[in-house]
């Protein structure tokens, strides 16, 4: 039942994916790209990754893609058509995306990542407690430094999107 | 419900493959963000898929940073966006090649 339930979330997942790159309207691509998000938490709830789904839900769903949205609407961008007739481009990007699959796909038939039976998860894994104890033992460090990272992206973020002053001459 | 690790980490793969058509194809900036939103959320995924598998928890904590980063990395890269914007009046990457201000 698992897995049937994948396969029908993994089709919409690259479908919604395929629309956000493909679709020429930004504020639609960035709509596909919040059901894209949407479906991975759901995903990741499969996967028993409880914790992450909802911080998945709430911080990209929620907080990016506002921010994304806020941002094409005020720059007012139309429909953008350069992008047809560049079948070069197209060639080249879709060599790459070969490429990529077809080392990724043959590493992992090949090497052999851990098979189908993953057995049943311990009790409250993936719950917000399981996290948290990793997060505030083993990677406290990281933590604290991910809350200067954010303090930085703050001001630079202010600084970088207010009005720009002229220089003033003394 | 179990599902195969092998499953999920093609899942991955194909959307990060996804993500890179758009980098590489889309000359609107603020859609090659959004591909690289993708990507990033693709890497997520095969880490939170490896985790399971492993029965750790260690992975879904690096799921945490990495939603960190990004959500940093979207805060400056739209203000970016937006100041040049204001000087430029384009988010056409073509037309954006220029460092000089």
């Amino acid at each position: 039942m698992g897995a049937a339930l994948f396969l029908v979330l993994a089709v919409l997942t690259v479908a919604a994916a395929l629309g956000v790159v493909l679709h020429p309207n930004p504020v639609k691509s960035a709509l596909f790209l919040v059901v894209t998000l949407f479906l991975l938490a759901v995903v990741f709830v499969l996967l028993e990754a409880h914790m992450i789904a909802a911080l998945q839900i709430i911080v990209y769903a929620g907080a990016i893609m506002v921010l994304f949205l806020f941002v094409i609407m005020l720059l007012n961008l139309q429909i953008d058509d350069p992008e047809r007739g560049r079948r070069r481009l197209v060639l080249r990007g879709l060599a790459w995306a070969g490429g990529i699959l077809l080392a990724v796909e043959l590493a992992v038939l090949t090497r052999g990542a851990p098979v189908g039976d993953v057995g049943t998860a311990p009790a409250g894994y993936g719950g917000a407690e399981a996290v948290a104890k990793s997060l505030f033992t083993d990677f406290l460090l990281p933590f604290e430094l991910t809350s200067i990272l954010l303090l930085v992206a703050v001001v630079g973020a202010v600084v970088l999107a207010q009005k720009q002053r002229r220089p003033t001459i003394s | 419900m179990i599902v195969p690790t092998e499953w999920v980490l093609m899942l991955s793969a194909v959307l990060f493959a996804i993500g890179v058509v758009g980098v590489l194809v889309r000359r609107n900036v603020i859609v090659i963000f959004m591909a690289i939103e993708l990507m990033l959320n693709a890497v997520n995924l095969s880490f939170v898929a490896l985790a399971r598998a492993k029965g750790a928890v260690d992975g879904q904590v690096v799921v945490f940073f990495v939603m960190t980063v990004a959500a940093a990395e979207a805060a400056v890269g739209l203000a970016i966006i937006i100041a040049s914007f204001r000087n430029r009046t384009t988010v056409n990457a073509d037309e954006l090649a220029l460092l000089r201000g």
